[in-house]
């Protein structure tokens, strides 16, 4: 009877998670050799370690396989539908930060905000007879955001990769992407909106609400928060 | 037990609105579950993809699950239908729910639509249809006309490009209020916007035009930006009497009355509120009271229909909780754009049967 939790399972994602907890006193370590997605955690008893890609968390989350998971705030708010009822945000990590934003090539010196934006989508389709694309694989908070804002008259078209090069590329007239520095949108002639900011979005620990949360495993949890001082 | 929303006895509701309708000299119609994604997506835009199931047929491309009635009864009558003309119909529509998980997503929906006719007797005639089939329920209903802001926004002393602006979001409050606002010069001019109106050479070190679209396009909208930077502001007095009429809350004959006076600084509203008061009558004509009848100026603004005219709903006081019962309105632009150029003025409601039962059986 553990409860699991599930942290990415590479890269500095992950290394940064296992320094995180490390720093609190609980040691995260993958099992045998560095090729197994299965680990251990010491400094309390009672926790199982599952790695998983930090894209799949989210889902295992909401469905309570996992009873706690660090993923970023992005992905959960992407994947999961009414997120907020299912997870709860246990602590805010510090690391992982980047930031979903709306970019349009620098080339367009008439634009600068949503309501340019808008303004040109508008202009665009009726100059090219079809809706502005927007390249996103973030398609659910690019959308919610652009309804909030009212911004009307473009169509979303999946990207899952690469994405600043669609522009270039002539597939998509705007993006939809995360950025930390926003150098690699500089380097690919685009800029991002003044106001085009979707998510800021950091490394986070997650509990699920759906998962078992039995007597035994809210005392796990209790003694887990302890720990890590939430 | 609550019933569900395609229980035996929800279905029987349903069978006896399209009996009332049909009574009515409505001609029911059926139409395709599956419909062309293309078509609901160039009218409502990426938000239907939030609301509707999107399936794919690999001949016919993109298809969604019908989220509603109005397009399809749109077209069937503009390949077909006579002028004037009654439509019923009950059947299920669907709806992607991405944040309630209590909201039913297969329900049923009994609708009645009047293409054609004098608008005001057909606005009437709808709503009281509507409104006696929901007879002994204790609804209260809601009212409104975008006819009235949109002919408002219209008659504007201002440039074309500002009202076809504001017209395109008139279902976005928030993006309406926004260009309005900048329009009358409430708020300042962005910095960026100054900079690049004062600049000599706009496109001064930022590299090649990338993407689809053109240079030209862009020295277009920077020539179309200075035309409106040199514009002058809307008056205050236009401003203050746009926002007297989105402030609209009142029942619908001191509503008239105000309206008239406005009409005076703003005689653009006239037919619109000319209509208003034959329609008033015509409901009036028709049993409905419409001395206590609410009327709001912004009612229905923010649903994804496209109403451009008469808009009302109707929702039960104690159960707030649910969406409301029934909802319709006028959408005569709309089948111009689903008609490519023809137009038929239009008006229909729907009532949801499983939310008639629910009510009923409360009160019981």
């Amino acid at each position: 009877m553990t409860i699991r939790l599930g942290v990415p399972s590479k890269g500095r994602l992950m290394e940064k998670t296992f320094d995180w907890f490390g720093a609190r006193g609980l040691v995260l370590r993958k099992n045998g050799n560095d090729r197994e997605y299965a680990g251990v955690v010491e400094g309390i008893d009672g926790v199982e370690l599952a790695l998983l890609s930090a894209g799949e968390i989210p889902r295992e989350l909401a469905a309570g396989r996992l009873h706690l998971g660090v993923t970023g705030s992005d992905l959960v708010r992407e994947k999961v539908a009414g997120w907020d009822l299912r997870l709860r945000e246990l602590a805010h990590m510090g690391f992982g930060g980047a930031d979903l934003v709306i970019a349009v090539p620098q080339s367009w010196v008439d634009v600068d905000t949503l309501d340019d934006l808008d303004a040109v989508a508008a202009a665009f389709r009726r100059n090219h007879g079809f809706r502005l694309r927007i390249a996103t694989k973030y398609h659910r908070l690019t959308r919610e955001f652009l309804r909030e804002q009212g911004v009307a008259d473009y169509q979303l078209v999946d990207s899952q990769g690469a994405t600043e090069g669609v522009v270039r590329n002539e597939t998509a007239e705007a993006i939809s992407d995360i950025t930390s520095t926003g150098e690699t949108l500089r380097a690919n002639g685009l800029k991002i909106l003044s106001d085009g900011m979707i998510h800021s979005s950091q490394a986070t620990l997650f509990r699920s609400s759906n998962a078992d949360w039995s007597d035994r495993h809210r005392v796990t949890l209790d003694a887990l928060e302890d720990k890590l001082g939430l | 037990m609550m019933p569900g929303p395609m229980g035996p006895e929800v279905r029987t509701e349903a069978a006896r609105l399209s009996a009332i309708f049909e009574g009515l000299g409505a001609q029911p119609v059926d139409t395709s579950i599956l419909q062309p994604a293309d078509v609901l997506l160039d009218l409502y835009g990426e938000d239907i993809r939030a609301r509707a199931y999107v399936t794919a047929d690999p001949l016919r491309g993109e298809m969604m699950l019908r989220p509603d009635f109005t397009v399809p009864v749109v077209r069937a009558h503009m390949d077909e239908g006579g002028d004037p003309a009654r439509y019923c119909y009950a059947g299920e529509v669907f709806r992607r729910q991405e944040t309630d998980p209590d909201r039913p997503i297969e329900f049923l929906q009994a609708g009645f639509e009047i293409f054609g006719g004098d608008p005001a007797q057909a606005d009437a005639e709808v709503f009281a249809t509507i409104a006696d089939a929901l007879e002994g329920l204790d609804l209260w209903p809601s009212t409104g006309d975008i006819g009235i802001l949109m002919a408002a926004v219209r008659g504007l002393r201002t440039s074309e490009a500002r009202k076809g602006a504001l017209l395109r979001h008139v279902w976005r409050p928030r993006r309406f209020r926004a260009l309005l606002d900048r329009y009358g010069a409430r708020t300042p001019l962005p910095a960026q916007r100054k900079a690049l109106m004062a600049a000599d050479d706009p496109f001064e070190g930022v590299g090649p035009v990338l993407g689809l679209r053109t240079r030209i396009e862009i020295e277009t909208r920077i020539a179309t930006l200075r035309d409106e930077a040199r514009t002058p502001p809307i008056s205050e007095e236009e401003m203050e009497l746009i926002d007297m009429i989105l402030d609209l809350r009142e029942t619908a004959p001191n509503v008239l009355s105000s309206l008239r006076d406005i009409a005076v600084d703003m005689p653009a509203i006239g037919d619109a509120v000319t209509g208003l008061t034959r329609r008033l009558d015509a409901m009036s004509a028709r049993g409905v009271d419409v001395q206590s009848l609410p009327f709001e100026g912004s009612f229905g603004r923010t649903t994804l229909e496209y109403y451009d005219g008469f808009v009302f709903g109707f929702q039960s006081p104690t159960r707030a909780d649910l969406p409301p019962v029934a909802t319709g309105g006028r959408y005569d632009a709309l089948t111009r754009q689903l008609g490519q150029g023809r137009a038929v003025p239009a008006v229909g409601g729907v009532i949801r049967p499983e939310l008639v039962v629910q009510i009923r059986e409360g009160r019981a």
